[in-house]
């Protein structure tokens, strides 16, 4: 059973009588452990597709199984439990709370999960060591750099130790060296720690730190291939 | 989530929005405060209004000379000198006025006392003995004159106690003589403080038996009012038919359209002045409507723009695993506390207020303004902008909840 199945997915989006097409009929699966690119320019769907498969939005059409249930069984209190517990989101924006401590935002997750109120705060200081922030930690994110930003919002998606971990354009805002850096972090998360990634990048490059690209454009996979030599960002970092 | 965290999360929200929350809370504030102010204040000159009037006896009745004033160019006819001696001694009978259980004489003006070097500037009151009964005054010191007094145009005096504050300071005043008019008096008696009762203001009054009254200071053979009483309330329209024909005979009127008195009863006063006070009341309800209007759109304005802008905080908890009810649970807690703080705080600061102001009235007016708390003002005001609160607080971020988490993550 695949962690992530999608058949003819498809996402209309009505805007006052105006229909536009975002998918128009996306099929592939992604097995638990994987580190896929989802790649293709701006309008192509990627983004839809990402937020479909985050349980973010709803498709039009279309079947979308995750952990083998189709999404349309899950209730919104279901979803929002997969959400909190199965995925971690990391967003180009970074969207952190604003004039809140980097260790309040990364203990959000947790105010809407099971976990008791007595390990929040040691399950998001190892979330915040992971991405090396430990010193930042009482900091506020006008306090940091974008990269910072971006790390703080790596140990968010972490702090509940999900399966699946999304993250849109994650180094779309930040320079080459804080991007490389948010790399690391995420083949070091797939590889040691075995979380399941799913990224969603425009930029070739920054792709082929994946191991496998789905290739999306005008709403349909064109291309669905592994990668023969994977990027180490850690090598061009030391470089 | 558990209701602690939710807590937790709407003191952290409110503590993050700290403008905002100051904002709202102020808002609400000021609205209560105002409905507060408005109405306390109203309240209190709605009641000094009443208590003039209640300050005589709903059986009492007062015959003024003139012809009732029925426009401007009737004032002049209020200062008559039609009520005389005679009119006193028939009035009293019983075969004329069955109905009279008492009737007082009294003259009055502005007349200067001075004991020693102290001069004060009283109203003059003459009257006959049963004026304390008929005002329901009592001496706090010494006592009122006799019937024996009037007779003998005593010189004894009572006075109030401003009078006697300041022409005595803090010095017994009773056996003391003032001098009013080139005459001398002895003061017989001192009233307690009591601030306004009927039309006159006692504090400020010296009263003298109305014979020495007429006689020695005023110089003139009638009296200003008489005031009386009737024996029970029911009687009150036979006791002023039978003063009016007595007077009527008396005065040899045939037409009551050429009366050269009237005869005001309390219910005259109470309706008169019942469609004052209706109309001031009608006038604050208005005024307190308007401030909670005005009030309301305030907190609904800053409501509505604040939680709307965080339609993106709402979308990103969402996305982070947070239910429609845990969205719904913090704005509820924020709104609350905002409104809850803001309604206290309005309350007490309204009422510290009309406190501070009706004390500041008391102090250099002789008003007997008293305090009033308008409770169902405040608690009208506060169920107001309480549920304006809630409702804007919470409407905006159910619809945000409602969202799909990408659709509130984007909005902007």
């Amino acid at each position: 059973m695949s962690l992530i199945e999608v058949k003819n997915l498809e996402k209309i989006y009505a805007n006052e009588g105006v229909k536009t097409p975002a998918l128009r009929g996306a099929t592939f699966s992604i097995e638990k452990g994987e580190f896929v690119g989802i790649m293709g320019p701006s309008g192509s769907g990627k983004s839809t597709l990402l937020h479909i498969l985050g349980f973010l939005d709803e498709p039009t059409r279309g079947e979308y199984r995750f952990d083998g249930r189709i999404m349309d069984e899950y209730s919104n209190n279901e979803k929002a439990k997969i959400r909190n517990k199965k995925m971690g989101f990391i967003f180009q924006s970074f969207n952190l709370l604003p004039k809140t401590s980097v260790l309040e935002n990364v203990k959000l997750p947790l105010l809407y999960s099971d976990i008791k109120k007595s390990k929040w705060n040691l399950l998001a200081k190892n979330a915040i060591e992971s991405v090396g922030l430990s010193h930042r930690i009482a900091h506020e994110p006008s306090q940091l750099s974008g990269g910072e930003k971006q790390r703080v919002a790596i140990a968010r998606a972490l702090v509940n130790n999900p399966e699946v971990i999304f993250a849109d354009e994650p180094t779309g805002n930040l320079d080459s060296q804080s991007g490389k850096m948010v790399m690391e972090i995420l083949q070091k998360l797939n590889q040691k720690k075995g979380h399941t990634i799913i990224l969603i990048t425009h930029e070739t490059y920054t792709a082929e730190h994946a191991k496998r690209i789905i290739n999306v454009r005008d709403g349909q996979v064109v291309r669905d291939e592994t990668v023969t030599r994977q990027r180490r960002a850690q090598e061009d970092f030391i470089k | 989530m558990k209701i602690a965290n939710s807590l937790t999360t709407a003191f952290m929200g409110l503590k993050t929005n700290k403008t905002r929350s100051i904002l709202t809370i102020l808002g609400i504030v000021i609205g209560i405060t105002a409905i507060i102010l408005i109405v306390s204040l109203g309240k209190g000159a709605q009641n000094l209004i009443l208590s003039q009037i209640q300050g005589l006896g709903s059986k009492t009745l007062v015959v003024i000379p003139g012809r009732e004033p029925k426009g401007p160019s009737d004032a002049a006819q209020i200062f008559s000198d039609s009520l005389k001696e005679k009119d006193y001694n028939e009035l009293q009978k019983k075969s004329n006025v069955p109905t009279l259980s008492g009737i007082m004489p009294i003259v009055f003006g502005g007349a200067n006392a001075s004991y020693q070097s102290e001069t004060y500037r009283l109203t003059l009151f003459g009257a006959s003995e049963i004026v304390g009964e008929m005002f329901d005054l009592h001496t706090q010191a010494g006592e009122f004159f006799t019937q024996e007094e009037i007779k003998g145009l005593s010189n004894g005096v009572v006075i109030g106690s401003k009078v006697k504050e300041e022409l005595f300071g803090d010095s017994d005043a009773v056996g003391q003589k003032i001098k009013m008019k080139d005459k001398s008096f002895r003061v017989i008696g001192v009233l307690p403080k009591k601030g306004q009762a009927s039309f006159f203001n006692f504090d400020e009054t010296a009263i003298i038996p109305y014979t020495t009254a007429q006689k020695y200071i005023f110089g003139i053979h009638y009296f200003h009012r008489f005031i009386i009483e009737a024996d029970s309330d029911k009687n009150i329209a036979q006791t002023v038919r039978d003063v009016q024909i007595t007077l009527r005979n008396l005065h040899e009127i045939t037409d009551p359209e050429k009366d050269d008195f009237f005869v005001q009863t309390q219910a005259d006063l109470v309706l008169r002045l019942g469609i004052i006070t209706s109309a001031l009341t009608l006038f604050l309800v208005s005024v307190a409507a308007i401030s909670l209007l005005v009030g309301g759109i305030g907190i609904m304005n800053i409501m509505l723009v604040s939680v709307t802008e965080r339609t993106r905080e709402i979308g990103l908890r969402k996305a982070l695993g947070a239910t429609e009810r845990d969205i719904l649970t913090q704005f509820l807690f924020e709104s609350i506390t905002l409104t809850g703080i803001g309604g206290l705080a309005g309350i007490a600061l309204g009422a510290t207020l009309s406190f501070i102001i009706s004390l500041i009235i008391k102090s250099v007016s002789t008003f007997g303004w008293e305090f009033s708390f308008p409770l169902s003002a405040a608690l009208l005001g506060f169920f107001v902008s309480a549920s304006i609160g809630l409702i804007f607080g919470i409407y905006p971020a159910r619809k945000a909840a409602r969202k799909h988490p990408i659709d509130a993550l984007r909005y902007e």
